[in-house]
């Protein structure tokens, strides 16, 4: 009973905060962003404001946190409540959590980020001379992105993994490749449907060359499908990430991050009967994960619903 | 006829439809009445609203419209506050509608016999092997070919013209009291056309249905109504009986649609024949990977001449643009400009070469990138071209405006969607202008306009072709716009050139027999022209025409 | 006319043919994956510090000292007989380590579409039917946060709630081959209902969207209005034709799940493939990462093949030609 009051109080707070915020931006926006923010609904407004908070918290992580990354204290273990230097307790071997758990932020999403933006440059980069150049280009890389994608990219990022080591550069590479087969496809489609336009045939009987062609032609009506796709392409890496960190595999100590975080928490749910506070304290980085996915994915589907609609 | 039974009243009809998170209104309070066995006319060009009307008097509306005001009554029953379940008795019982695309209004899935039984067993009117014996007699009636087997097929498996006929036998299964054609043959080629407008006259007739028949074509609906209603933006503009409206409209809109067909520019002189073609196409054949789509194409283009190449969907004349312009080198034979051979393929083509031939194509929407500045698509093609550069090209880019009648101040720095599809394609052809070429193809540029719009389009076309001494391929269908601005005529059929002459000796018979059939089929604006043309071929012929087209 | 067509028969054995090539791909990628090491992986593997004979044993295991060619076809011949090598770590074959555990495995996404296929072809059907409802948002933002969340945050939070706070299951799936099948699947149901969470929401999503799609089509209108009845329209004119869509919805959310099933087995430690696959990767165990791999994707292969020879056989075009 109690758990459901905090949920609804949560679900007014959030409700009350993205409808303040939504109201804010349209007071302080000029005119086009007035009639952008208007029409947006209350989720979407919800993950964008979560989106700014997150983004903030990771950059000025160093102000926040009360500790450095990887400050060790001779107290360790200690639970929430134990010590009032150390709101949410100390690890084993004596750092302190809410310091990394700010810091897993900064690391998680940083290293998600330059992944998706790795990722995005490969692909998009293949997807458009795919479309745009045709004939053998075309077949070469499209069939070797089908033979990559015939493997789940789960399953591939560990063979990789295995074979190259564990370590943070090689999963920012590794991911960065296997994710680049999806842009590539979604980039190739896109450009795929500009391609057949006429006003791209009449660039081509004008006989302009392929950078002109690309980045004045197919670029500017190809932006609003990838920077949704950008949203999306970075939940997926960031899930991944985290569920490799969570498996040992991803982001290596010291880094600080939250799937790792997870998994040596984890053991902590089972005090939740008598120590709830501390129960939650795996669930704290877990949620974390999933709040800013969530956030994302809310303006994501925003976004894709207002280009269909625009279409009709 | 006005003694009839009223059988439905529509009162101040107000329809708002939904577009960019915002309601506006898109029908503004229309009148409408229909009687008994009467075939009502909706008329008017793209926006007017005829479709939303028409579903309207169904008591229907689309996904993204709501009627706001006003009052349908049909026999009696008010159509806009009935249940639902009421509704659907009424629907496809009493009233039936055929639709635009029957290819995509018949559902892939079953086969077309029974979906025609469909309604009648729903609506309790027939049982499901009265109804399968109905459709095969109304199948006869329509003179579909082999009315026994045909509705045992799946509608992928049977063309297009007689997919729409057996929709008509669909909305007939239940014998209602009116049917709404929604634009039932634009899909369609004009020697189709006649088979399908044909047979939905005589049905109408033989079964006293009362009808509305929502189109575009003026010449369409001069065979098919007994009353027109002409429509503008949602707005009524007048209403009268067929002979009186094509007689003497009153309105001075309705005026300018009718007087589109009488534009008619003074002959040119014929070219002197040692002149040298600006293109020569010479025996060329092309292909599709395979399959061979064109055969020995041979014709001559002359400085300030216009060629019009007329054919069906599928007869080829958009190829042969593509085989000029170099996007399809051809198998065979080879293209002339200025006796001098253009190299096949347009990447191995010089700049100069490139510049000499442009094209204006037949949809703006997509001609256009609509992610680039006015100043830029006329800008870029002025600055490859002719080196101009800063205020020069500016300068330039703005005579052009001029010269396509566009304001260079208003339109300079706009993007192509804020433009009317009649400045869009005065955009295309000044792009094609940029680059001062001899020779423009124009691929359909009128059919995707309006009327009026079209109107405009040709005259301008025809200014430039007299100023600057263009040749011209037409590339067109549609022969109302051939018979205005042509010198020579190409007619083409399945990748070949069937007849090809000056225009005065294509409009006179003898013909060739497609020729003929190609001709005769055009509606004319005379009301007797179809029940006329139908005793000319004799009713058989039309079946023979359709299935020597199989 | 009847029956099915030539054009049917040789797009499904087209199909068929391109599935065993990327089969065949996909094993050559896996093999030369690992061959294609920069330096010496006998060196890599076992360190810097480690003594020549030691390397030159590990070579002669791995096969390096044969040609390439050689190697490839005679891992290949093996696994197709069942014979995947043997374990770098404890010595034993490879495929008496896997054997119990797949079927395991096959057992947790079994149970795990068992419940998920219907609830979410249904739910995804109902939301369609009654799109932009107060039914259809919520079920818009529950989903998206389902998809969103990370699967061991949902494990956590329903180990919280039904095994701690509640003790209806365990929280540590201890199955094993001696179990009667309702302790299994009770021990299974944790793991089974967090991948159920997960794709629930995926193919609900989708499954909603396709018929949408469908909806639109102008044959749809049509039927409306000849007076059919939204339940007839839904279940005589839509359904036929959303088969294909469907089909291929189960079978994407099908080959998602074996890559859910990973995180899954770690976290409740169910002895499955999943987990030894982790555990391999940890140390290295190229024979038994190999063989992991070529399970899983040649199930996903096989799930995606499936998925396009009953899409193709749905069609009507294809399957009435001309």
């Amino acid at each position: 009973m109690t758990t459901l009051l905090y949920i609804v109080g949560i679900l007014v707070v959030a409700a009350a905060a993205s409808w303040l915020f939504r109201a804010a931006l349209i007071a302080v926006l000029p005119r086009p962003g007035k009639l952008l923010f208007r029409t947006m609904p209350l989720v979407a407004s919800f993950g964008l404001l979560m989106i700014i908070i997150y983004v903030s918290a990771a950059l000025f992580a160093p102000v926040i946190a009360p500790y450095g990354e990887a400050e060790v204290f001779d107290k360790f273990n200690a639970l929430p409540g134990d010590d009032p230097r150390f709101l949410l307790g100390t690890d084993q071997i004596g750092r302190d959590l809410l310091t990394r758990l700010i810091y897993g932020g900064r690391n998680t999403i940083g290293i998600a980020f330059l992944t998706t933006v790795l990722a995005f440059l490969l692909g998009a980069i293949a997807g458009f001379l795919a479309a745009t150049v045709g004939g053998w280009l075309d077949q070469l890389l499209s069939r070797t992105v089908d033979a990559l994608m015939a493997i789940p990219q789960l399953i591939f990022a560990l063979l990789l993994i295995t074979i190259f080591g564990q370590s943070t550069i090689n999963m920012i590479l590794v991911i960065a490749v296997l994710d680049s087969t999806r842009v590539f496809r979604l980039s190739r489609a896109v450009a795929g449907n500009i391609v057949v336009m006429d006003y791209i045939e009449a660039a081509k009987l004008r006989g302009e060359g392929l950078g002109y062609l690309i980045f004045r032609e197919i670029l500017p009506n190809a932006t609003p499908p990838l920077i949704a796709e950008f949203g999306m392409r970075f939940c997926f890496v960031f899930l991944l990430i985290a569920a490799l960190s969570f498996l040992g595999l991803g982001i290596q100590p010291p880094l600080a991050d939250w799937g790792s975080m997870v998994r040596d928490l984890s053991q902590f749910i089972n005090y939740a009967v008598f120590a709830p506070l501390t129960a939650s304290l795996p669930l704290m980085a877990a949620g974390a994960i999933a709040l800013l996915t969530v956030s994302v994915n809310f303006v994501v589907d925003w976004m894709l619903h207002r280009a269909s609609g625009l279409k009709e | 006829m006005s003694e009839a039974e009223l059988l439905v009243t529509v009162r101040g009809l107000r329809i708002e439809g939904r577009s960019e998170d915002r309601w506006n209104e898109i029908v503004h309070g229309i009148d409408l009445d229909l009687h008994r066995g009467e075939v009502l006319g909706l008329i008017g060009e793209s926006g007017a609203g005829k479709s939303t009307i028409g579903l309207a008097c169904m008591g229907f509306t689309r996904d993204g419209c709501r009627i706001t005001d006003g009052t349908i009554e049909f026999d009696g029953i008010d159509l806009r506050n009935i249940s639902p379940a009421r509704r659907r008795r009424i629907l496809g019982r009493r009233i039936a509608y055929v639709a635009q695309s029957a290819a995509a209004s018949f559902n892939p899935a079953h086969k077309i016999i029974d979906q025609h039984t469909e309604g009648p067993m729903i609506h309790h009117v027939m049982s499901v092997a009265e109804s399968r014996a109905d459709a095969i007699e109304l199948y006869r009636r329509l003179r579909l070919p082999d009315p026994e087997h045909i509705g045992f097929r799946y509608p992928h498996q049977v063309s297009g013209g007689q997919l729409q006929r057996a929709m008509t036998a669909m909305a007939m299964s239940c014998r209602p009291d009116m049917i709404i054609f929604d634009e039932p043959t634009t899909a369609l080629d004009v020697t189709t056309q006649i088979e399908v407008l044909a047979a939905i006259r005589d049905i109408v007739e033989q079964y006293n249905t009362a009808a509305i028949y929502i189109t575009h074509d003026l010449a369409v609906v001069a065979q098919m109504a007994d009353r027109i209603k002409v429509l503008l933006r949602g707005d009524e503009v007048e209403e009268a009986d067929t002979r009186t409206m094509l007689a003497h409209p009153r309105e001075e809109y309705t005026k300018s649609l009718w007087a589109v067909r009488t534009f008619a520019p003074p002959p040119k002189p014929p070219a002197p024949p040692t002149e040298v073609p600006v293109i020569s196409v010479q025996n060329v054949s092309a292909s599709y990977g395979a399959a061979p789509v064109l055969f020995d194409v041979s014709f001559d283009i002359h400085k300030g001449r216009t060629v019009a190449v007329v054919g069906e969907s599928g007869s080829g004349k958009s190829t042969v643009a593509r085989c000029i312009t170099g996007l399809l080198p051809p198998t065979k034979g080879q293209i002339l400009h200025n006796g001098t051979p253009l190299p096949p393929d347009y990447r191995k083509r010089s700049r100069d070469q490139l510049r000499q031939a442009q094209m204006i194509y037949q949809m703006a929407d997509t001609a256009l990138n609509p992610k680039v500045r006015i100043s830029e698509i006329l800008g870029r093609p002025v600055q490859f071209y002719t080196g101009l550069r800063g205020a020069e090209r500016r300068r330039r880019v703005e005579a052009l405006l001029e010269q396509i009648e566009m304001e260079p101040s208003e339109f300079y720095n706009r993007f192509p969607p804020e433009l009317s599809g009649g400045q869009k394609q005065r955009i295309g052809i000044a792009r094609a202008l940029a680059a001062e070429p001899e020779f423009i193809i124009c691929d359909e540029v009128t059919s995707a306009l309006d009327q009026l719009v079209a109107e405009g389009i040709l005259k301008l076309l025809d200014r430039l072709q007299r100023e600057l001494g263009l040749a011209y391929m037409f590339i067109t269908h549609d022969l109302a716009t051939v018979r205005s601005i042509a010198d020579e005529v190409v007619v083409m059929k399945n990748g070949e050139v069937v007849e090809a002459g000056p225009k005065p000796e294509m409009f006179t018979p003898p013909h060739h027999p497609y020729t003929d059939l190609l001709l005769s089929s055009v509606p004319e604006m005379d009301p007797d022209w179809l029940t006329n043309l139908l005793k000319q071929r004799g009713v058989e012929n039309i079946g023979d025409a359709a299935s020597a087209r199989m | 006319m009847s029956g099915f067509g030539f054009d049917l028969l040789r797009l499904i054995a087209k199909r068929l043919g391109l599935g065993l090539i990327t089969l065949f791909v996909v094993s050559l990628i896996i093999f030369l994956a690992v061959n294609l090491l920069p330096g010496d992986f006998a060196q890599e593997i076992l360190g810097q510090g480690a003594t020549e004979e030691a390397v030159a044993a590990i070579r002669r295991e791995l096969g390096l000292d044969q040609p390439m060619v050689q190697r490839y076809l005679s891992w290949l011949g093996g696994a197709l007989q069942g014979d995947f090598g043997t374990s770098f770590g404890n010595k034993r074959p490879v495929a008496e380590l896997l054997g119990q555990r797949f079927l395991n495995t096959l057992f947790l996404a079994g149970v795990a579409a068992a419940i998920a296929v219907p609830l979410a072809v249904g739910l995804g059907v109902l939301a369609a039917l009654y799109r932009n409802s107060v039914f259809d948002r919520v079920a818009n933002v529950a989903t998206l946060t389902s998809i969103s969340s990370p699967e061991f945050f949902l494990a956590y939070i329903l180990i919280l709630f039904l095994a701690v706070v509640n003790p209806v299951f365990d929280s540590l799936s201890n199955v094993s081959p001696d179990l009667d099948f309702w302790t299994r699947l009770q021990r299974t149901m944790l793991p089974a209902l967090t991948l159920t969470l997960v794709v629930t929401a995926h193919m609900m999503r989708m499954t909603r969207a396709a018929i949408i799609n469908l909806l639109a089509s102008p044959y749809i209108e049509m039927a409306r209005l000849k007076g059919v009845s939204p339940a007839r329209v839904i279940v005589h004119h839509a359904l036929p034709n959303a088969l294909a869509p469907i089909i291929n919805v189960i079978a994407l959310n099908l080959a998602y799940l074996i890559t859910g099933v990973v995180v899954v087995e770690v976290v409740f430690v169910y002895p499955g493939v999943g987990q030894l696959f982790v555990d391999s990767v940890k140390i290295r165990d190229i024979p038994i990462v190999q063989a992991c791999c070529l399970i899983f994707a040649a199930t996903y292969i096989l799930l995606n093949l499936t998925a396009d020879v009953l899409s193709i056989l749905s069609n009507p075009r294809l399957r009435h030609p001309k």
